[in-house]
């Protein structure tokens, strides 16, 4: 008996293949399969729902397969390959190259392409639409050297590419033909609220408007011609987002069935009319009805990955509520958002002057939700959309679900356990209560479950009801959640933290007597230090702390893989005088330094043998630099662009601000490592919202971000605060990194700090913006008392004998270098050589020397 | 400054001993390197005054930097994280709390009138790869 390996074909490589070959490769099914993947765009699968992020964030942070291929070796990726042709007889497919793949099994995932109504001038420069990274960066290149744009559709992707052009710098407008933005998720006064919104920002809209034709100009699109309207709408970027179509033109000449209306006919199990071929996404179209989600398509690749498996999946319809931020305002539908269920009654909250409109649409017996819109604050969607969908019955005061009091979000909803928790990855509430549960490999807090069964992973709308569920569980087991940082301490940072301030301890063995047990280890002793060093700011190579430092903070450099150090000093802004780039050049020179310009606009020497770490920063010293803190939990940057002093664009002076506020927080110890942006402009140069606190300049002072950072996670900064002036900016960084200082985990950035607390953003915001705690005076004084008492902690320990001690290589030996550490050459600079095993010193080096460590 | 302590590790000692430093040299639930008959070796000393003597080389990340790490205890074990990825390591054993089958060498140690001395290998550790 033979055993063949089959062949599977997945024509497709957007959000759906991508997500359908995951689910191959998770459930097995690649032990019998071979699996080719054929993407038609030049990058693997990225997520397009953030694509507006693109600016910001950069291709990179969007991919889905940062790697480039799949760990699975059967799996086989081809990018930037179109497929031309499908035989469904030979049962193989065509690529653009004439290579023929033969396939036992077809997937096509094609997806949709945006509509571009075919009004005169619709094809000329200056034309786009939005639907991929490519078409990003060609909307980027002309907005470059324009002033106005228009994007023709004010749905959910034509609001979002509005976005994307005021970003830009754009004068944006939207025309749309129906009366109300976002017509399918909103009805008229949700659009209303939203055309609100909008308009604050300073879009203008057009809704009601046809386009009748794209005005030509030198050859290129200069503006759009309204019907019924007499004046034009200038315009050198015109962005057509006018709906999508789906891809099936593949099917189509293969000869599979389609929709009246398009998109691959399916049935329950994704299957076409040809039983080898599936379709899934927005190609397919199940029951003759095209989705336009992410989320249905993800359902599919699902359903085919279990067909396939012979298992019993169908897809059988989707849930079709969305929740997004537009432009910073909240908008979400669901369930039977236009009352169309007969006899069925609305409920409406409005409130015009902060801008929030929220509709429920409830059965003509008043017991339970079927649907509802939230514009201006969705944050009860993560309640009511499960609510709907499970047909729950409504409490006896449905209103205080949308009241603006906090009620609200405290109704304690007992939601059945085949509720629909997370619908981005269709995980229910019993499954994330198994996931605690279980016996095996229980799951210990949320965040847990998130990483286990994806609730919660994609949008996110979801995250604090999965929290509550995971809490509501232990608490009915009567378990309480285990928050000892170590064996040491049965307690969180943030409660040791609040010990350590009101009992006044300066010193670790104080605070383990007092609070602990034991003698401490990797994980509570720099905790600690990092506690002492935030209240006090005292020297962190003090006989009291020094043993409590992790290695990088112990010499005040970073440890690289060999056991070098680099060396980093402070260039406030990215900001250096010649003389200073000289400087730094001899230093690397004479002391044969690797190096390199970081990522956070410094300059960073590798290589140093820690005995020469003093005698290195003493010419920096003497030059003028200080420490970087490039090796500590604390303030390593704030980086900026070169703002309204040089730039054409910046509307206020980003290097200026970017000095001052690194050097009001230089030094700063905090739970994690802390970085700042400040950029002139909307163009955001300086990449602000990757950042823990991010600066953008408007024309009216500086918007605030909090929350972002790089790293495995990487995180976008939301918007904190609006036009600030430079001292109300500075007022609401102090309270916001002290109130982090205080109450965040060990080890915990700044945006899961931020998701963490009760409430998010929101909370951050009323604490910082609003002092609801009345903490915003204590938490600036004790910026202010870091700030008065900052000192270089390179300085300090070159002007101490005893600090400068503990730089030797060998405490009997202390001029000789350590000789692990050796290095090869690459692009004529240093790099670390590979060790083998420790090292056996030459018979001539000195050792067993006198006491007293001489030589 | 406490009485000269007899490290944890007792073993015959048949080669000689090399007086490397003054104990108050060695911080208190900190270490120091030394160069001993040609070796790299890590000196450490806990919070209750013992002194001990491990190889300098963790075998985990091949660099030689073990007496940068972090003193502390495990339940009664007194041991040293890697300053490199936290592999802890017992200090009178040398053996790695993470994983038993790795393990750092271990010297004889010896403190005398306020000196201290190390001797020959006790347990041998892994160098190279683990």
């Amino acid at each position: 008996m033979t055993h063949l390996r089959k062949h599977l074909v997945v024509v497709g490589h957007g959000m759906v293949g991508h997500r359908f070959v995951q689910a191959a490769i998770e459930r097995g099914l690649t032990e019998t399969h071979d699996i080719t993947v054929i993407g038609e765009e030049r990058l693997p699968a990225y997520d397009r729902v953030a694509l507006t992020s693109f600016f910001e964030v950069g291709a990179d942070a969007l991919s889905l397969l940062p790697e480039g291929s799949y760990d699975d070796p059967r799996v086989r990726l081809l990018t930037g390959i179109e497929v031309t042709d499908l035989d469904t007889t030979a049962r193989s497919v065509t690529l653009a190259g004439g290579e023929v793949l033969a396939y036992d099994v077809c997937v096509l995932a094609t997806g949709a392409a945006p509509f571009v109504p075919p009004v005169p001038g619709h094809d000329l420069p200056g034309c786009f639409v939005y639907r991929t990274i490519d078409d990003l960066e060609a909307i980027r290149e002309a907005a470059a050297t324009a002033k106005v744009g228009a994007v023709i559709g004010g749905g959910l992707l034509g609001l979002e590419a509005a976005n994307a052009l005021a970003q830009l710098g754009l004068e944006t407008h939207v025309v749309e033909m129906a009366p109300r933005l976002m017509a399918v998720q909103v009805d008229d006064a949700g659009g209303a609220m939203l055309r609100r919104h909008i308009e604050k920002l300073g879009l203008t809209i057009h809704a009601g408007a046809m386009t009748k034709g794209v005005v030509e100009a030198d050859g290129r699109a200069a503006g759009l011609t309204l019907a019924d309207r007499d004046e034009p709408v200038p315009a050198e970027v015109v962005v057509f987002s006018a709906g999508i179509r789906p891809r099936d033109a593949l099917a189509r000449t293969a000869g599979l069935e389609v929709a009246e209306r398009g998109g691959v006919l399916v049935d329950e199990q994704c299957r076409t009319s040809d039983p080898h071929v599936y379709a899934i996404g927005e190609c397919a179209a199940p029951a003759g009805k095209m989705y336009g989600l992410v989320a249905p398509g993800y359902a599919m690749a699902e359903v085919v990955a279990d067909a396939l498996l012979a298992g019993p999946g169908t897809f059988t319809g989707a849930d079709m509520s969305t929740k997004l931020k537009l432009m910073g305002v909240d908008v979400a539908s669901f369930g039977d958002a236009f009352a169309t269920t007969p006899d069925s009654l609305e409920l409406t909250y409005s409130d015009a002057v902060t801008g929030v409109y929220k509709k429920l649409v409830i059965s003509d017996d008043g017991t339970r939700l079927l649907g509802g819109i939230l514009v201006g604050d969705a944050s009860a969607y993560g309640i009511l959309r499960p609510m709907a969908a499970s047909g729950l019955p409504l409490p006896a005061n449905p209103e205080e679900l949308i009241l603006p009091a906090s009620s609200g979000s405290s109704v304690d909803v007992g939601l059945p356990d085949e509720a629909v928790i997370c619908s981005c990855n269709n995980v229910t509430k019993a499954e994330i209560t198994d996931r605690v549960a279980r016996d095996d490999d229980p799951c210990a807090d949320a965040a847990c479950v998130t990483a286990c069964s994806k609730a919660g992973a994609t949008c996110g709308s979801c995250k604090p009801l999965v929290k509550k569920i995971v809490e509501d569980w232990f608490t009915s087991v009567g378990r309480t959640v285990d928050t000892s940082m170590c064996e040491h301490f049965a307690m969180t940072r943030a409660e040791l933290y609040d010990l350590v301030a009101v009992h006044g301890h300066t010193r670790f063995d104080d605070v383990v007597a007092a609070h602990g047990r034991g003698r401490g280890c990797e994980i509570c002793k720099p905790a600690i230090a990092s506690i002492l060093a935030s209240l006090l700011n005292h020297h962190v190579l003090d006989d009291d702390a020094f043993a409590l430092q992790d290695t990088n903070d112990r010499y005040l450099a970073n440890i690289q893989k060999n056991g070098s150090y680099s060396v980093v000093p402070r260039i406030p802004g990215g900001e250096v005088t010649p003389e200073g780039l000289i400087v730094i050049g001899e230093v690397a020179r004479d002391y044969g330094l690797y190096t390199k310009i970081t990522g956070g606009q410094r300059i960073d020497l590798f290589g140093a043998r820690m005995e020469d770490l003093p005698a290195i920063w003493t010419r920096l010293v003497d030059a003028g630099f200080e420490s970087g803190h490039a090796y500590g939990k604390s303030l390593r940057t704030v980086k900026s662009c070169v703002g309204s002093t040089w730039c054409r664009f910046g509307v206020q002076d980003s290097t200026s601000m970017a000095i001052a506020l690194e050097l009001r927080y230089r030094g700063l110890r905090s739970p994690h490592k802390l970085k700042g942006g400040v950029s002139g402009c909307a163009r955001e140069c300086a990449e602000a919202r990757g950042k823990d606190f991010g600066v953008i300049a408007t024309e009216k002072g500086w918007n605030l971000y909090v929350g972002g950072n790089g790293g495995a996670v990487p995180a976008h900064a939301q918007l904190l605060a609006s036009d600030l002036d430079d001292e109300t900016l500075v007022r609401y960084v102090d309270r916001f990194l002290m109130y982090y200082i205080r109450t965040a985990d060990r080890l915990q950035r700044t945006s899961t700090w931020v998701d963490s607390l009760d409430g998010g953003l929101e909370r951050v915001r009323e604490v910082v913006v609003d002092d609801v705690l009345s903490l915003g005076s204590e938490l600036e004084a004790a910026m202010a008392r870091h700030v008065g008492t900052y000192f270089d902690e390179w300085r300090a320990t070159l002007e101490d004998p005893a600090k400068l001690a503990r730089f030797t290589s060998f405490v009997n030996a202390p001029d000789v270098p350590d000789p692990h550490i050796t290095f090869d050459t690459q692009r004529d600079q240093i790099v670390p050589a590979t060790s083998t095993g420790p090292v056996l010193v030459a018979a001539s080096i000195p050792v067993g020397a006198p006491v007293g460590g001489a030589r | 400054m406490s009485s000269p302590q007899v490290g944890a590790v007792a073993a015959d000692v048949t080669g000689e001993m090399v007086a490397v430093c003054r104990v108050e040299q060695v911080p208190v639930e900190g270490g120091v390197a030394a160069l001993v008959g040609g070796r790299a070796i890590a000196i450490f000393r806990t919070f209750d005054g013992n002194v001990h003597a491990t190889s300098n080389y963790d075998p985990w990340s091949h660099a030689s930097v073990m007496s940068r790490g972090i003193v502390g205890s495990r339940g009664d074990v007194p041991y040293v994280a890697s300053p490199m990825h936290k592999q802890a390591f017992d200090l009178r054993s040398g053996t790695c709390l993470d994983d038993e089958t790795v393990r750092l060498a271990v010297h004889d140690v010896r403190v005398v009138d306020g000196v201290v001395w190390v001797g020959e290998e006790v347990t041998a550790g892994q160098g190279g790869c683990v």
